[in-house]
């Protein structure tokens, strides 16, 4: 079965003032039909850029300087803009972060969703209403039909991201890129979108893109599992396999630092020093400033391993027994 | 909204009382109609005679209670140029500001509003260097010397432009206005030109600043991301959000250019309500005065008010009434 998508070295990179700002650095991987990959990472590590790169959204001084993105077999990278717009919202669509800033507060909930629907189907506005009514029933928004005249501030946190999820299933896309989507939400709201997303997304056969900063969330949730890093994926590989037996030391870092992880009691083990500005990231693994493992090699850039399914960027990785 | 009308007309009476309070008050201060009114050489008899007959040998207070008692009988006085009843004056006057002005706002709006679209869109491009600097002049040129340069280029030496009066007014509907004549477009133009200067570059700043504030907000880029046409984004999305400031502005200053076309209208020879106003305060002309000060207000009140309801069309966020 071909892959959904295919990113290959990857590059986005900004333009600013005070230098070249690697946002993401060389990224490469592959999203098959109907998978859930997460795509975990700090703030700032370059996971949300690589997601507006591949829809083609990301803001000047941004660009992407390098890499193919193949959806379905086509470069994303070579259409034109107008060919772009044809596959954004359509085959992939995209859910912000923060529900209180995705819809326009001047516009109905109803005209934001006919509005999609139109842009990309020639249908009549009745029709188009139809959809999108049904589109809100899906996600679990009581009343749709006249919930579709209301506006966005008259819906709670949830309710507002449960219309987004809604907008982006209007044209059951090959493939959803989740932006964080439950992390501005609290807990009892966020564990329900979860299950939703989750059988919307094997209900419709939707490969899903999550990124986010929570390794408990992506537990729950994903088949694979890709750790970001100063602009790069560092280790990549199942679920299970990532998070019990982790081979880079940045993402056992990561590991004991949550909370659910560490025995009751013992105190957590933040990662020590802070990751590094993107202007000046050391040569090398951009890790070993703040890695226990590092050594002299470490200066120099680690090559990707790949090994029963895992891939990781490191000299010095942990061994397993089984292993 | 029934309670939001009600309240607001209980709020404009009040406002309406106090400022013929303050207004009749200072224009007392400033001088004696009398001395302007009577020439010089008139007998000590004839002067008393005069005085008693405006009612000016009575004290104020006294004065004023006559005049606010008249007023609640819808009689604002007479003018003691004219002697004739001020309000009649005003009215006479009222349609030729009120045709400049909405004339004025048009050119202002149509032009400055896809200038400042153009400009937001594509910021530091050499299109919006221009357009900001030509804002600039716009912005800091003063008013007077705007409209002579006009009158200088458009009438004295490409001869174009009529730059005095208002021309020959055209009748439509029992509307009296210079629109609907050629001769009088013609006169309008100028004038409208002038007393929109300022106002254009202001719609085009706010428009301007109103685009580069909302481009970069997370539901564009989420419209975006639905795949929506650069055309609905910027048109829809964008515009929707920049109309909220853009009637803010646009309301405040129509009142104010409507009581500030006093500037243009002296320069162009405008015979609208500003000149009347200038003429009427050199002469002490009270009862004008006044009056012209409470149709200013209450146009000021009435624009407010639309305002308001516009806000509540554009904003779904604002409700009238402040019920919930």
């Amino acid at each position: 079965m071909t892959p959904v998508l295919e990113v290959r070295n990857l590059s986005t990179h900004f333009m600013t003032r005070r230098g070249v700002l690697k946002a993401v650095d060389d990224v490469s991987f592959t999203v098959g039909q109907r998978e859930i990959v997460g795509l975990v990472g700090e703030s700032g590590s370059g996971k949300s850029i690589t997601g507006f790169s591949i829809l083609g959204l990301v803001d000047p001084p941004g660009r992407v300087v390098n890499g193919q993105i193949l959806f379905n077999g086509d470069d994303l990278l070579k259409m034109s803009p107008t060919a772009m717009r044809t596959i954004r919202g359509k085959r992939i669509a995209m859910i912000f972060q923060d529900p209180m800033m995705t819809l326009n507060p001047v516009l109905s909930v109803g005209t934001q969703m006919i509005e999609t629907v139109q842009a990309h189907d020639r249908v009549s506005r009745a029709e188009a209403r139809a959809r999108s009514r049904d589109a809100l029933g899906l996600v679990g928004i009581p009343s749709p039909e006249e919930r579709l005249d209301s506006y966005p501030h008259q819906f709670s946190g949830g309710m507002r991201q449960r219309v987004a999820i809604a907008i982006a299933l209007l044209h059951r896309p090959d493939l959803i890129i989740a932006d964080e989507p439950t992390t501005a939400l609290d807990v009892t709201i966020q564990s329900q979108i979860l299950f939703e997303i989750k059988r919307l997304a094997a209900e419709f056969g939707m490969a899903l893109i999550w990124i986010s900063h929570d390794l408990g969330v992506v537990a729950a949730l994903a088949d694979r599992i890709m750790v970001m890093y100063a602009g790069r994926i560092v280790e990549a590989g199942q679920v299970d396999g990532v998070l019990s037996e982790p081979r880079h030391p940045y993402t056992s870092g990561l590991l004991s630092a949550v909370p659910a992880a560490v025995p009751r009691g013992e105190p957590l083990r933040p990662i020590p020093g802070f990751a590094p500005s993107p202007l000046s990231r050391p040569s090398g693994c951009a890790f070993r400033d703040r890695c226990a493992r590092a050594t002299d090699i470490c200066a120099t850039e680690p090559m990707l391993e790949i090994a029963a399914g895992r891939e990781f960027r490191c000299f010095h990785p942990h061994l397993w027994s089984a292993a | 909204m029934t309670v939001f009308v009600i309240r607001r007309f209980l709020q404009s009476i009040a406002v309406l009382a106090v400022t013929a309070v303050i207004v009749f008050i200072g224009i007392y201060a400033i001088g004696d109609p009398a001395e302007m009114l009577i020439s010089p050489d008139a007998s000590q008899a004839e002067r008393a005679q005069v005085v008693a007959s405006l009612g000016l040998d009575k004290p104020l207070w006294e004065q004023f209670f006559t005049f606010a008692w008249n007023a609640l009988h819808g009689d604002l006085g007479r003018s003691f140029v004219f002697n004739r009843p001020s309000i009649a004056l005003i009215f006479e006057r009222l349609p030729a500001t009120l045709e400049l002005t909405l004339t004025g706002l048009v050119f202002a709006l149509i032009l400055g509003i896809p200038l400042g679209l153009l400009s937001g869109l594509k910021p530091n491009s050499a299109t919006d260097e221009v357009i900001m600097t030509g804002s600039i002049f716009g912005f800091s040129l003063p008013s007077f010397w705007q409209g002579m340069m006009l009158i200088m280029i458009f009438s004295v030496w490409l001869g174009w432009l009529p730059s005095t009066g208002r021309g020959q007014v055209g009748e439509f509907l029992g509307i009296h206005s210079s629109l609907f004549t050629l001769d009088g477009l013609k006169h309008l133009i100028l004038p409208a030109i002038n007393l929109s200067l300022f106002k254009l570059s202001l719609v085009i700043r706010l428009t301007r600043t109103g685009v580069r504030e909302t481009m970069p907000l997370d539901f564009v880029k989420f419209a975006r991301a639905k795949g929506l046409s650069e055309k609905r984004i910027v048109f829809v999305h964008v515009f929707k959000n920049i109309l909220i400031p853009l009637i803010t502005v646009i309301g405040l200053e129509l009142g104010s250019m409507l009581a500030f076309a006093v500037v243009t209208e002296t320069i162009f020879a405008w015979p609208g309500i500003g000149k009347l106003l200038i003429d009427s305060i050199m002469r002490l002309d009270r009862p004008v005065v006044v009056a012209y000060l409470l149709v200013i207000v209450s146009l000021f009140i009435f624009i407010n008010f639309v305002v308001d309801v516009l806000y509540s069309l554009v904003d779904p966020r604002v409700r009238l009434g402040g019920a919930q």
